[in-house]
């Protein structure tokens, strides 16, 4: 398997992982709340390496998933003491990752989780970090875990999938018909956790966001079905994250930066040409009822 | 029995009581009014007997039951706004997640689920918009769909939180001809309401509500001045001079 293979297999891996799990967070409007958790993630690969003394991905996954949670449950907390949301946000995602910041720096210098790496990503080098695991050798340790993490955000999507679009859609009628409306709330926290930190190698933590949101809010102004949402997500994850990469060899310039620029202008894109939100569309049909107007 | 028998109920937000210990017996088969001004606590009542607010105290019974163990016979029409139209998904889509309590958790829509789905929307008049997106509907179309997604759960006790605002005529008339099609059946149906004018009209019981329940019962009885009069306070004169400029006041 060559170089180039395994990044773009990684970079894909992202796309879709990212892509599939920001569909439900932009229709329950909570880009932010993804912002926050790939931030306090940090803080949850720390203290998992702080005791278990190991980098290894499994600790990391579980140590970002509580962290992930917990988060949005100090969120939470505030918002029904009566803070405004966003403030709540805001407070408790820079006071985690603030932590984090300060373990990081005391404690696990000279290991490979440096504060630099873990906010910027650094694609480039996965290739080259192989591990050996159920026997199988040299599949870099990000493709296992972005592997088991897909795996994991599949699997719940297509379970709970119904659950899921009710629960976003009408959280009133969910509850009232007895869906467990908070769990749904917690599994998604849960998987918007470990999907962060497995993107984490690849893009960091704050160019995460883009991938989570972009290729979501992308499909949102070019289909009007769930399903189909979902799909163009993840091809559109997938189409940011190969050409960015490309784009960011030609140039020479910062990989995890250019995927998500090429997601921005992904989105740029159908905000201008999509057939029913676009705004040459909106534009033209607001000149249609306009002509209408005249005319009668 | 009766179907609904609720005690003592408040309800306060940030210590402020929005209800303040409603009780009431709703009697079966009847359509009843819930009117009163804004912030009288209306939708808030509906919410608490759905156990979608926490109540501070107080109990609700459906059928001598917990709302627990009587959702399958229960449904509930929120307000048109309380939900995002833009969502990517059809009108039959939505009918469907009436049934989503039948279907259970984890499985999947059958042909059958569609099939009444379907047919709950022809009830309200909407079978050639089944496939439409949401957003592509007027407000008096999405409110029919909400019905038809109330009639999917195919309950006895029907919870509607202001059903005819900002609907078309057409609307207005299906839904009116529906509430009492589901009189016929010997449904319950607990409707908030706010345009006074309609009330005679619509309802058999009445409730009139401002954080504490100022009167209920059949709407001959309850629906008088004199006691709308200590429902709105000051604000009826208000209205009472719209109604002889003959201007209506919904």
């Amino acid at each position: 398997m060559t170089y180039t293979f395994w990044i773009l297999l990684t970079a894909s891996l992202v796309g879709i992982s990212c892509g599939i799990v920001g569909v439900l967070l932009i229709l329950r409007k909570m880009a932010m709340l993804s912002d926050a958790i790939s931030h306090t993630v940090l803080l949850g690969i720390i203290s998992s390496y702080l005791i278990t003394n190991s980098l290894d991905g499994f600790y990391m996954f579980i140590g970002a998933a509580i962290v992930g949670v917990l988060t949005t449950v100090f969120v939470q907390l505030l918002n029904s003491a009566g803070v405004q949301s966003d403030a709540a946000i805001g407070v408790v995602f820079t006071f985690l990752f603030a932590i984090g910041v300060i373990l990081v720096s005391m404690f696990a210098r000279d290991v490979h989780i440096d504060v630099e790496h873990s906010i910027m990503g650094e694609i480039a080098f996965i290739p080259w970090m192989t591990v050996d695991w159920f026997g199988i050798e040299g599949i870099p340790q990000a493709v296992w875990m972005l592997g088991f993490v897909l795996i994991i955000d599949l699997f719940l999507i297509l379970l709970l999938y119904k659950e899921f679009k009710l629960s976003s859609f009408d959280p009133g009628l969910a509850a009232a018909l007895g869906l467990p409306v908070g769990l749904l709330h917690y599994v998604l926290m849960g998987m918007t956790s470990i999907t962060a930190v497995a993107s984490f190698d690849a893009v960091g933590a704050i160019l995460v966001v883009a991938m989570l949101i972009a290729p979501g809010a992308t499909a949102y102004l070019l289909t009007e079905r769930l399903h189909m949402m979902f799909i163009l997500s993840a091809v559109f994850g997938v189409i940011a994250a190969v050409t960015g990469y490309f784009i960011a060899a030609w140039l020479n310039a910062s990989i995890a930066g250019m995927m998500a620029t090429m997601a921005g202008v992904l989105f740029l894109l159908a905000f201008i040409f999509s057939p029913t939100h676009g705004i040459i569309a909106k534009r033209f049909s607001q000149r249609k009822i306009q002509q209408v107007d005249i005319e009668t | 029995m009766n179907p609904i028998t609720a005690n003592n109920i408040t309800v306060a937000y940030h210590r402020k009581p929005v209800l303040q210990s409603v009780s009431f017996e709703a009697p079966e088969g009847k359509l009843i009014g819930i009117i009163g001004p804004n912030g009288a606590g209306k939708s808030t009542l509906l919410k608490s007997i759905l156990g979608l607010v926490p109540k501070a105290s107080g109990d609700v019974n459906i059928y001598g039951k917990t709302y627990r163990k009587q959702r399958q016979i229960v449904g509930y029409v929120p307000q048109r706004g309380s939900v995002d139209w833009d969502f990517p998904t059809s009108a039959l889509d939505v009918v469907l997640m009436g049934r989503y309590r039948q279907i259970g958790l984890f499985r999947r829509p059958k042909k059958n689920d569609v099939k009444e789905a379907m047919s709950c929307l022809e009830k309200v008049g909407m079978e050639q918009y089944a496939n439409r997106q949401i957003s592509q509907l007027s407000g008096g179309q999405q409110q029919r769909v909400f019905l038809a997604r109330a009639l999917a759960q195919n309950a006895h006790i029907y919870f509607m939180d202001e059903p005819f605002i900002g609907v078309d005529a057409a609307t207005e008339k299906a839904i009116v001809q529906l509430l009492s099609e589901l009189r016929e059946q010997g449904k319950t149906v607990i409707v908030v309401h706010h345009d006074l004018q309609t009330v005679k009209d619509y309802f058999d019981w009445v409730m009139l509500l401002n954080v504490r329940k100022i009167a209920f019962g059949p709407t001959n009885e309850t629906f008088t001045s004199d006691l709308l009069q200590k429902t709105y306070g000051g604000k009826l004169t208000f209205l009472d001079q719209k109604e002889e400029e003959g201007v209506p006041f919904a």
